[in-house]
C-alpha cells in the first residue's frame, strides 16, 4: 500500500468499477449467508419437524409442520422454497401467524435507533479519549484512557447492564429500568451497548494518531511553527482518522449483534430481543430470517466502509 | 530464518517492562490456577443447597454470601472458572487448529482455493458476534459440548485471515523461494518456514481470542443458551441473579466481577503482546 497516487488512475470510472466489483463480490457471500441460514436446522440431532414442533406435540402437528415446511422434499427443493418465502413474504412466523417480515422489519427499527445512538456516543467518547491518549503519549492521562478502554472493552455487557439498572433504576430511581417510548428509556441500553465500542474506537485513534503523528509531514508541520492544536486538528486527526473510520463501521454492525444482550436486559422490542425468544418458542422461521435480514445488513454496512474507506484513501483503490 | 531464543528473550524482556501486560499474565495465571485446583480451594459442593441459607449475606463463613438455593458463591464462582476455562481452550483451540489450515491453505496456494476458502469464510463472518454462536446453540442444543463447538465455529473465520495476510507476507521473502528451489515439498515449506515466521499475529489473536469467547460463552448463558443449571458457570449464574436484582443484589456482583477481571487480565496481556511483537512500536 505504500506506493500511493503513483499511477494517475484516478478518476470517477476508476472509483465506480471499484464499488460495482465490490458490489458483486457479495453475491456469492449473500448466498451463502442465505444457504447457511436455512441449513442451520438440518443441524439438529433428529428430525428438524420434531425440533420445531417441541417434544410434546402430538404425532399429527409433526406431520403437518413436515407437510408445511416441505422437510420430506429434497434439500435443494426446500432451499428454494426458504428463499422464495423469504422473497414473496409466505413464510410464516410459527409463533405469530403473521409472515416473517411483519414480525421482524418494525423491531429492526428500534434495534438501529439503539444501536445509532450508541455508536454516536461511542464516537464521541471514544475519539476523544484516543486522540487525548496519542497526543499525551506516557503520561497519565495516556495510561488512564488505555486502562479505561480496556475495561470497557471487557465489561460483560449484560453485567454493565445490570449494574446500571441497579444503580439509576432500582436504587436512584432516575431513569426507566425497560421499555421504550422516551428518550430517557434509550440512555441506559445507549451506555451499555455504547462502552465496548468506545473502548475499541479509543485504542484504534490513539494507534493510528500515533502512526500519524510519527510522519514526516508533522515533523514540517511543527518546524513551520504551526501550534500543536493546529498540528493534530488539521494535519494528524484527518488521516489518522482514516482507519478509525472502518474500525466504526465495523463497530455498527456489531452493535447488531450485541443488541441481542442489551435488549434483554432492558426488555426492549427489538431484533435482538426477537431473536432470543424465538429460539426458546421455537419459531425457526423467524430465526432464520432475522439471521439473514441481520447479516445482509451488516454485509451491506461493511461494503459503505469499504467504499468510504477508498474515498478517504485512494491508495486503497489500485489494491482492492 | 535466525530467530528463536534472541527474539523470544527479547519479546520477554519488553512484556516484564510493560506493568500492564505483566498485571494481564498475572491474572491469567491465577485464574487457571484457581480452575485446575477448584476441588481443593473451593469451601463447600458447589451444587450443595441449603435452603436455610437462602440469599444468606457476606460472612465468613460465607464471603461471596449465598445464591437462592442457599449455595455457597464462592464455590460457585471458583468452579465457574473450571467450566470458562474448559470452553476457553478447547473452543479457541478447534478454531485455531482449523483456521490455521484453511488461512494457511489459502494464503500459500492462492489462487481459486484462496478464494473459496475467503468467500466462505466471509459468509460465517456476515453473521456479526455472537449471533452465529446462538444460531448453532440454538438447534444443536445447549450443553457443554455443544457450546464449545458453536464457539469453535464462530472463531474460525478469525484465525483463518490473519493466518492467511501473515502468510501471503511471509511467503514473498527468498528464503521461502530458496526452500522451494532445493526442493522441499509445499508441506514442509509451510510447516517449516512460512508458519513459525507467520506466528505472531497468530499468538495475539488466541490471546485477545481467549478474552472474546469467554464473554460470548457467560452472554449465552446469561441469555440461558449457554452451560445449563445447575452446573456452575458465571454467564448462567448471572441470569439467575438477574431475576432477584431488587431483592439481593448482591448475587449478581462477583460472578460479573469474575467475567470482568478475567478478560481484563486476557485484553491486558494481548495488548502487551501486541507492542512487544511489533516491531514498529519498539522503543
Amino acid at each position: 500500500m505504500e506506493n500511493s497516487a503513483c499511477c494517475g488512475l484516478e478518476g470517477s470510472g476508476f472509483m465506480g468499477r471499484f464499488i460495482l466489483r465490490r458490489f458483486l463480490m457479495l453475491v456469492p457471500v449473500l448466498i451463502g449467508v442465505s444457504v447457511v441460514a436455512f441449513l442451520i436446522i438440518q443441524l439438529a440431532p433428529g428430525d428438524p419437524a420434531q425440533l420445531m414442533a417441541g417434544l410434546d406435540a402430538t404425532q399429527a402437528d409433526v406431520e403437518m409442520l413436515r407437510e408445511k415446511f416441505g422437510l420430506n422434499r429434497p434439500l435443494v427443493v426446500q432451499y428454494g422454497m426458504f428463499v422464495q418465502g423469504l422473497f414473496s413474504g409466505e413464510l410464516m412466523s410459527l409463533r405469530y401467524e403473521s409472515p416473517v417480515m411483519e414480525v421482524i422489519l418494525p423491531r429492526l427499527g428500534h434495534t438501529l435507533v439503539l444501536a445509532l445512538s450508541s455508536i454516536v456516543l461511542a464516537v464521541l467518547i471514544g475519539v476523544s479519549a484516543g486522540v487525548l491518549s496519542a497526543v499525551m503519549r506516557k503520561t497519565w492521562v495516556d495510561y488512564a484512557a488505555t486502562v479505561l478502554a480496556l475495561f470497557g472493552i471487557s465489561m460483560p455487557v449484560f453485567w454493565w447492564g445490570l449494574l446500571l439498572m441497579l444503580l439509576f433504576s432500582v436504587k436512584l430511581m432516575w431513569l426507566p429500568s425497560g421499555g421504550t417510548g422516551t428518550l430517557a428509556h434509550l440512555v441506559l441500553p445507549s451506555i451499555v451497548l455504547g462502552t465496548a465500542s468506545a473502548g475499541i474506537i479509543a485504542r484504534m485513534t490513539r494507534s493510528s494518531m500515533l502512526d500519524v503523528l510519527r510522519q514526516d509531514y508533522i515533523t514540517t508541520a511543527t518546524a513551520k511553527g504551526l501550534s500543536a492544536r493546529l498540528v493534530v486538528g488539521r494535519h494528524a486527526l484527518r488521516n489518522a482518522l482514516i482507519p478509525t473510520v472502518t474500525v466504526i463501521g465495523l463497530q455498527f454492525g456489531q452493535l447488531l449483534a450485541g443488541a441481542v444482550l442489551t435488549e434483554t436486559v432492558f426488555s426492549l422490542p427489538g431484533v435482538g430481543r426477537l431473536l432470543v425468544t424465538s429460539i426458546l418458542a421455537r419459531d425457526f422461521p423467524v430465526v432464520q430470517a432475522t439471521l439473514v435480514i441481520v447479516a445482509v445488513f451488516f454485509v451491506l454496512v461493511n461494503l459503505a466502509v469499504d467504499v468510504l474507506y477508498a474515498v478517504l484513501d485512494p491508495r486503497i483503490r489500485y489494491h482492492g | 530464518m535466525a530467530r528463536g531464543d534472541s527474539r523470544t528473550v527479547l519479546v520477554l524482556k519488553r512484556i516484564c517492562r510493560n506493568p500492564i501486560a505483566l498485571l494481564g499474565l498475572v491474572i491469567i495465571a491465577l485464574y487457571v490456577g484457581v480452575a485446575v485446583f477448584a476441588p481443593w480451594l473451593a469451601p463447600y459442593d458447589p451444587l450443595g443447597q441449603d435452603l436455610s441459607k437462602s440469599f444468606a449475606p457476606l460472612s465468613a463463613e460465607h464471603p461471596m454470601g449465598c445464591d437462592e438455593f442457599g449455595r455457597d458463591i464462592l464455590s460457585r464462582v471458583i468452579f465457574g472458572a473450571r467450566t470458562s476455562l474448559i470452553i476457553q481452550v478447547f473452543s479457541v483451540l478447534m478454531a485455531l487448529v482449523v483456521g490455521v489450515v484453511l488461512g494457511a491453505a489459502g494464503g500459500y496456494f492462492g489462487g481459486w482455493l484462496d478464494e473459496f476458502l475467503m468467500r466462505c469464510m466471509d459468509v460465517l463472518l456476515a453473521f456479526p458476534g455472537i449471533l452465529l454462536a446462538l444460531a448453532i446453540v440454538a438447534v444443536i442444543g445447549p450443553d457443554l459440548h455443544n457450546l464449545i463447538i458453536a464457539i469453535g465455529i464462530y472463531s474460525i473465520p478469525q484465525f483463518a485471515r490473519i493466518t492467511r495476510g501473515s502468510v501471503i507476507t511471509v511467503k514473498q521473502n527468498e528464503y521461502v523461494t530458496a526452500a522451494m528451489a532445493i526442493g522441499e515439498s509445499h508441506f514442509s515449506t509451510i510447516v517449516r518456514y512460512v508458519l513459525p515466521n507467520a506466528v505472531s499475529p497468530i499468538i495475539i489473536q488466541t490471546t485477545l481470542r481467549m478474552a472474546t469467547v469467554l464473554l460470548t460463552a457467560a452472554g449465552l448463558g446469561f441469555l440461558g443458551l449457554g452451560v445449563q443449571p445447575p452446573q456452575p458457570e458465571w454467564g448462567t449464574m448471572l441470569s439467575t441473579a438477574r431475576m432477584y436484582l431488587r431483592s439481593a443484589p448482591l448475587v449478581a456482583v462477583f460472578p460479573g466481577v469474575s467475567i470482568m477481571i478475567v478478560v481484563l487480565g486476557f485484553n491486558f496481556f494481548g495488548d502487551g503482546l501486541q507492542d512487544a511483537l511489533n516491531p514498529r512500536l519498539k522503543d
